[in-house]
């Protein structure tokens, strides 16, 4: 029953009906405070993306070993030492964009996307639907912190701009909305509050649409 | 660095939520009721504070002369599981009204972002022992302060007709939005 409904719902209704961050309130504090420019969000995203693939494929394989008492203890370290892994790579390939991180980047072993993938998916699923399934929260991650950065940056800067995470060297820039017209505060906190009640209440409707037209068709 | 000054910090102006989103998990999860958001207030400082001191003792005394500097996040987040477990242990044994009470929102700390940042923070830093502490005590107080306030903003909203999409959390977003601002006003303080 619910296999059909899945099936009936394309890749991008489920992106915004199941969305982690809008839908579920997964992994907001990385989402409201890196999400001011483009750049820290395709980094941050693709950042947790490779995490959440590499723990979902590591705690599947050790899911049949791992005593059920101590599991969250085992799941934390396994992401711990993926973070460590992925935080000592982009300080040393990308140290712009590790400088505009910063702790957010430790800070992913807490992300209650990763943990809650683990508990509520790895733990259960072979090796490979589980790196799937990483890879499809991950995405939808990215997506959505993609989305929350370009309304800011834009409203609040007024420029759109894209930078060479290696280099730090700037890829384009255009310039949208005149100086005299931004919305500086869409860079400050008040800004990443208001964006992201509006994205969500979006998705809300979105889905509270969709479950009525469920229930119109029956 | 003075300490009064860098307790108002903390707890006011770099407000943890309002300032850097950290803890947002907690801040919109436990905030429908005011009894229960004093609850996890103080179980939050309590284990923050706790934590974090042990937390820079181990980095100070063992990660540090050691060279396993690059062993801190791994190490930091053993210690505050165990250190919440163990807490949880203590209270569940000795006062099991206690227990009852914050019992829920004991485990729910470990994934609690804020635990971990205040330790790395101490770190990062570079704060001495007594610095630790006030920042310690300081982070969480001023994360109990704005729970209580957005809980009691969102029991008087409850009976209000709000538009569909925004019932629930987009329109408990929009008040931490209007309490950023607000707080915004105190940036000048220190």
């Amino acid at each position: 029953m619910s296999e059909n409904k899945e099936k009936k719902l394309g890749f991008g209704s489920q992106l915004i009906i199941e969305n982690p961050v809008f839908g579920l309130y997964l992994g907001i504090c990385s989402t409201l405070a890196i999400s001011t420019n483009i750049n820290n969000a395709i980094g941050m995203g693709i950042a947790v993306t490779i995490v959440l693939i590499l723990s979902n494929i590591l705690v599947s394989s050790v899911r049949n070993i791992t005593p059920d008492d101590i599991h969250i203890p085992v799941y934390i370290v396994i992401i711990a030492t993926l973070v460590t892994i992925v935080e000592m790579t982009m300080q040393a390939f990308t140290p712009d964009l590790y400088g505009a991180l910063g702790e957010f980047i430790a800070l992913i072993v807490v992300n209650c996307i990763i943990l809650g993938r683990a508990e509520a998916y790895a733990s259960l699923n072979p090796v490979g639907a589980s790196a799937k399934d990483g890879l499809m929260m991950g995405i939808s991650y990215t997506v959505s912190l993609f989305v929350m950065s370009l309304i800011r940056q834009i409203l609040g800067t007024g420029v759109l701009s894209l930078s060479n995470p290696l280099t730090g060297a700037e890829i384009f820039a255009v310039r949208l909305i005149p100086e005299s017209f931004v919305l500086s505060f869409m860079t400050t906190q008040t800004g990443a509050f208001l964006t992201f009640a509006v994205l969500a209440a979006a998705c809300a409707a979105y889905k509270n649409k969709v479950t009525a037209d469920d229930k119109g068709g029956k | 660095m003075n300490l009064l000054t860098l307790f108002l910090s903390a707890t006011l102006i770099n407000n943890i939520i309002l300032a850097k989103f950290i803890g947002m998990c907690p801040f919109m999860g436990v905030s429908t009721r005011v009894k229960s958001a004093v609850g996890m207030g103080l179980a939050v400082i309590f284990v923050i504070f706790g934590a974090s001191v042990l937390s820079w003792l181990l980095y100070q005394f063992v990660l540090a002369p050691l060279g396993l500097d690059y062993m801190k996040l791994i190490c930091f987040i053993l210690l505050i599981a165990a250190f919440v477990q163990f807490t949880e242990m203590f209270i569940k044994k000795n006062s099991p009204s206690l227990y009852k009470s914050l019992g829920i929102y004991l485990p729910l700390i470990t994934t609690n972002c804020a635990v971990l940042h205040v330790a790395l923070d101490n770190v990062a830093q570079g704060y001495n022992f007594i610095e630790t502490c006030v920042n310690s005590i300081a982070v969480p107080v001023g994360f109990m302060l704005m729970l209580v306030i957005f809980a009691t903003i969102r029991e008087r909203l409850e009976g209000n007709d709000v538009p569909a999409a925004f019932e629930g959390n987009p329109i408990a977003f929009i008040i931490a939005a209007i309490m950023a601002l607000a707080f915004t006003a105190l940036n000048g303080l220190v």
